[in-house]
């Protein structure tokens, strides 16, 4: 019944949209180039399915391997800038740079430098994705309470010891509410990263295939494209909240059945 | 088994950049295996002396001077347990910290959740938990590396009439077996007259020992002790010391 009461609201909506969508495309005569109706997308999807499917396959490879980079190496940086005030304040402006730097830009960049294909359309995904972890994970570690970093002190714990059994499992919440945001954006970074690293050793990603459709106005192609790059999206940011729930359910007021 | 160990401070000073001088030229004798109580009015550095004394801040002047190798363990005025471990962890992680083997540190972390009455909650998380329950977790948290020396900041003040009573109770019988020296802080005369063998009344800040006294009570104390005359007499005379002293 509430799963219901979920679902329904969005997919009403859903329906009506492309309802309107499907009879303003035919009524008013829209150029398919311009607007394809909702139908004819369907039929793209069809018909194209498994070049869409390994477009897909192809982008989320490089997007997932531009997450976990930046999982692995946001962490990290969180915790060396947490070590120390000075290297924080040293260092912390450069990883705003990250957030900032129009990846477009510097796309050019990273093929010059990796080459064209898989590694650099990774790169582009873990450029764009990484700000948010290291952030949210160095928030969570400066706001572990005072007291228990005194209990922890009083009984002699030492560095390490401090970190992992006080400073990660408290930025945990944090940590996951940055992945969350990092996946999303991973996919957005393999996309432009392959607008412009072109073609990968095992095919055509779904950037290649929205730059393709475009030059061959087939619009219903590049909507479908759009549409499954919105998925890869939305499976990667489903993964991470399945797997921050497991870890936090059992303490976490943000994993915890409201009782 | 457990000695318990006295504490001494001289000409002790702290000064807070924006807080001005909390503790001036402070001299405090304590002797091992008492239990003391600390009163005063709010702010006058009641804390601050216990933090000094358990090592987690440094004084601008002066020492504190404990019996060699004391343990130490403190009480905090909420439990602050680690939410992601259960009772049982929470209790044994000090000794998880001094690097204790894990069947020896569950061990004496099932004997101390017993000593405070817990033994069959130890695998709940603390939000599974009573406020009382939590601090009672707390204090065998504390008790665990069997301390000679326990310093409690207005740890029972959040609980309801019932369970503080109780866990004045416990506190007091297990320094009377383990022998352990207490420093408790508290804003209720009538639980440090309960609860303490000496009261020591603090000045507002900068703060200044304006009372010292000892109490004539029976060792054993249940709750029928708050209703005589005795009792009342003590207390009064605590009351007293602290209205003089600026409260
Ligand atoms: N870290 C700090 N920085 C600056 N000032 C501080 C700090 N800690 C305490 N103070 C100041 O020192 C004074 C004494 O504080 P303390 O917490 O020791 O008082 P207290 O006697 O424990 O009070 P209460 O009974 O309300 O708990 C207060 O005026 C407080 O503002
Ligand atoms: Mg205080």
């Amino acid at each position: 019944m509430r799963a219901l009461r979920l679902i329904a609201p969005p997919f009403v909506a859903l329906v009506v949209i492309v309802s309107v969508w499907e009879f303003l495309a035919r009524a008013l005569a829209i150029p398919l180039y311009l607007l394809p109706p909702p139908s004819a997308i369907a039929v793209a999807i069809a018909h194209d399915l498994g070049d869409l499917a390994l477009a897909a396959s192809v982008t989320g490879r490089a997007a997932v391997y531009g997450f976990l980079l930046s999982a692995v190496f946001g962490t990290a940086s969180a915790v060396l800038l947490s070590a120390s005030r000075a290297l924080e304040r040293a260092l912390y402006p450069y990883t705003v740079f990250l957030q900032t730097v129009p990846i477009v830009a510097i796309a050019p960049l990273l093929v010059l430098w990796f080459g064209a294909g898989m590694r650099a359309v990774a790169i582009s995904a873990f450029i764009v994705s990484v700000f948010p972890v290291i952030a949210s994970t160095l928030a969570g570690i400066r706001s572990v309470e005072p007291a228990l970093r005194d209990l922890f002190r009083l009984y002699g714990a030492s560095r390490f010891d401090t970190l992992r059994k006080l400073e990660l499992p408290s930025a945990l919440p944090n940590l996951v509410t940055g992945l969350r945001v990092a996946a999303g954006l991973a996919v957005i970074g393999a996309i432009v990263g392959e607008f412009v690293a072109g073609f990968s050793e095992s095919g055509a990603g779904l950037g290649i295939l929205i730059l393709s459709s475009y030059r061959q106005l087939r619009t219903d192609l590049l909507f479908a494209a759009v549409l499954f790059a919105a998925m890869l999206g939305l499976l990667l940011f489903g993964a991470v909240n399945l797997a921050g729930h497991f870890l936090l359910r059992r303490w976490h007021p943000s994993a915890r059945e409201p009782s | 088994m457990v000695a318990g160990a006295s504490v001494h401070t001289a000409g002790l000073r702290r000064v807070f950049d924006k807080g001005g001088v909390v503790i001036d030229d402070l001299d405090l004798e304590i002797a091992a295996g008492s239990f003391v109580a600390l009163l005063g009015p709010s702010g006058c550095g009641k804390s601050t002396l216990l933090r000094l004394v358990a090592g987690l801040d440094a004084p601008d002047a002066g020492t504190v001077t404990l019996a060699k190798n004391a343990r130490v363990a403190f009480v905090f005025q909420d439990a602050h347990l680690l939410p992601w471990r259960d009772v049982l962890h929470n209790t044994a992680l000090p000794l998880e910290l001094a690097k204790v083997g894990v069947t020896e540190r569950l061990r004496e972390a099932r004997d101390a959740l017993a000593a405070v009455g817990l033994a069959d909650a130890s695998d709940k998380l603390p939000h599974e938990l009573s406020g009382g329950m939590r601090m009672r977790v707390s204090l065998a948290r504390a008790l665990v590396t069997k301390p000679d020396l326990l310093l409690l900041d207005e740890p029972f003040a959040a609980l309801d009439e019932m369970t503080r009573q109780r866990l004045d109770d416990q506190l007091r019988e297990l320094w009377s077996q383990l022998g352990l020296t207490v420093m408790f802080v508290t804003h209720s005369v009538d639980e440090a007259a309960y609860l303490a063998e000496r009261a020591l009344v603090f000045s507002s800040r900068p703060a200044r020992i304006v009372a010292d006294l000892l109490f004539e009570l029976p060792r054993e104390r249940t709750v029928a002790l708050r209703a005589e005359a005795v009792f009342a007499k003590e207390a009064r005379g605590l009351r007293v010391a602290l209205e003089k002293g600026g409260a």
